[in-house]
């Protein structure tokens, strides 16, 4: 198994609380990844780190380091945006951008230079495909993106985080606020991705983890318990926490 | 059926509520009725639009042109806000999106506070350093320097629509600094996140995003400056030099509207037709603040649709 990213002795405190503590884990190249645990356990955090979105929140601390294509995205001189537009976030609740859904999906390859009309056509085309969105917005691509429903919002982000080609998708609950057709779409979406990226996703929904995930991350409280592939996780959990989270004794 | 007390209360309170509702929203029409009868005299003989588009002003002879109070307001209020917005836009975007929570805490009741300062020591203010320093070092830089008829500098005297302008301006900072900031506070944090993610700059997030986002606010926060700015009258009247011209230059004296209003009522009514006068030159003010509301309001409702 190759390794795509990895943290090291991870710590993120906002103020004087620990939202994660001393997490050192490995997350394995073109697979999905679930990070599961109960809420408040970190999870999220541990997500946002992974891409340097966490620093964003007022007076937060980081320790720690995170090792991704041989290098510490945290170390001094390194460019955020590169880091970011290398490791995507997909959020919990969709955000379109305040243009339209063809502006939307072409606005991260503008950001990167990319003018040309039949080349950024090509792109929104081929990225609107990938997400599942295409037949649905083909004729009406420049209507406002807020038109479109929750789900279809959900799927536009996605596509627009693919457009700039990152090589790691983190999902930070990406059904949690969608409807059941839209949560089996996006799923599906993620199954297909994952020949060409590493998707790490947090869920709190266990059926979605032993659905999707090759390996699979336990949080309890900010720290990590336990993690391994998945069948191996599911079927013998070693640690008791899990055991009991596993048997729903606590969510 | 018996009415219950609370219910007879409930009743008093919807009509009480309804009474006060009513007439705020009939105090426009009531002022400019009352604006538009004293005018009447006047308007009777001669036109709004002739007496609009006429540039002399001479009340001894029964002449009142009331172009150049308009145009003197409309410059005034002009460089009020070409000097004002970019300020405001600056100083906004960066006590919204830059600064840490704890500087911009600590600002926020400080510009809140200049909001507060009486319009007649701004006026002083003006006369003090802003009217001195056009004199002693702007003007004479200037003067035969340049060809540009806009900065023409044949009046030395400092007291100019550019010092009213100045003055405005500052004026205005708070209500649009404060309004934008609240523009920007409004745009939901994951839209930035959203845009950062894709790894955009901050400065693309903002140029991009936040600013696309909050343009009808933008908008609005502008209109808001600009019917503040238009109607003042102290602080403007104090150092626009008050010379019923049409200004050509930034330094030329102008007399806007409020000004001419502030300046004469009460004053020689012995001559005919100026009171009618004055009383035309305020709903002149008034149906322009109105118009440009309007329109602003139709701008903003098209830019919220394409949003």
């Amino acid at each position: 198994m190759d390794t795509v990213i990895q943290s090291l002795g991870l710590t993120v405190a906002y103020g004087s609380q620990r939202a994660i503590d001393n997490v050192t884990v490995s997350f394995p190249e073109r697979q999905i990844t679930a990070i599961i645990g109960p809420s408040g356990c970190g999870k999220s955090t541990l997500l946002r780190s992974l891409c340097r979105l966490v620093e964003l929140t007022d007076g937060v601390e980081i320790w720690g380091r995170v090792i991704f294509d041989s290098e510490d995205i945290y170390a001094p001189g390194v460019d955020v945006t590169d880091v970011r537009k290398r490791i995507g976030l997909l959020a919990q609740r969709p955000y379109p951008l305040p243009m339209s859904i063809y502006e939307n999906v072409a606005y991260g390859p503008r950001i990167y230079g990319i003018r040309q009309r039949s080349a950024l056509d090509e792109l929104v085309e081929k990225e609107l495909q990938a997400a599942g969105l295409w037949e649905e917005v083909r004729h009406r691509l420049n209507e406002p993106a807020s038109a479109l429903s929750i789900g279809q919002q959900q799927r536009l982000c996605l596509a627009r985080g693919l457009a700039v080609e990152p090589e790691v998708l983190l999902c930070d609950e990406v059904t949690s606020s969608l409807d059941p057709l839209s949560t089996q779409r996006i799923e599906s979406r993620l199954i297909e991705l994952k020949q060409q990226y590493s998707i790490i996703l947090v869920t709190h929904v266990l059926r979605q983890a032993r659905h999707l995930a090759d390996y699979v991350v336990f949080m309890y409280m900010g720290e990590l318990i336990e993690h391994g592939p998945s069948e191996e996780f599911f079927a013998n959990p070693k640690h008791e926490k899990t055991r009991a989270y596993l048997a729903g004794e606590f969510y | 059926m018996i009415l219950h007390r609370r219910l007879v209360k409930d009743r008093i309170a919807y009509y009480l509520m309804l009474a006060g509702a009513g007439l705020s929203i009939a105090l426009v029409p009531l002022i400019a009725l009352a604006l538009a009868g004293r005018a009447s005299t006047l308007l009777d003989q001669q036109s709004l639009g002739k007496l609009m588009f006429s540039v002399t002003w001479s009340p001894l002879k029964g002449e009142f042109g009331f172009l150049p109070f308009v145009v003197g307001t409309f410059w005034v209020t002009g460089l009020a806000m070409v000097i004002a917005v970019p300020l405001c836009m600056l100083s906004a975007i960066y006590i919204a999106e830059y600064a840490p929570n704890r500087l911009r805490a600590s600002v926020k009741p400080l510009i809140d506070l200049l909001a507060g300062i009486p319009s007649v020591v701004y006026g002083l203010w003006g006369i003090l350093t802003i009217v001195p320093f056009l004199r002693d070092y702007l003007i004479p830089r200037l003067s035969g320097l340049t060809r540009i008829g806009l900065l023409n500098a044949e009046n030395p005297t400092g007291y100019s629509v550019l010092s009213g302008g100045i003055v405005l301006a500052v004026m205005v900072f708070p209500v649009i600094i404060s309004t934008l900031d609240e523009v920007f506070t409004a745009v939901p944090h994951g839209i930035r996140e959203a845009s950062l993610a894709l790894g955009a700059s901050r400065w693309q997030t903002i140029k991009g995003v936040v600013l696309r986002r909050a343009s009808p606010g933008i908008i609005a926060a502008i209109v808001f400056g600009f019917s503040r700015a238009i109607g003042e009258t102290m602080a403007v009247m104090m150092v626009v030099g008050n010379v019923a011209q049409i200004p050509r230059s930034i330094f030329d004296a102008g007399y806007p509207l409020p000004a001419l209003i502030a300046n004469n009522y009460g004053e020689m009514m012995s001559i005919p037709m100026y009171d009618a006068a004055l009383m035309t030159a305020a709903l002149v003010l008034l149906l322009v603040v109105f118009l440009f509301t309007l329109g602003a309001r139709l701008i903003l409702m098209q830019a919220m649709r394409s949003v």
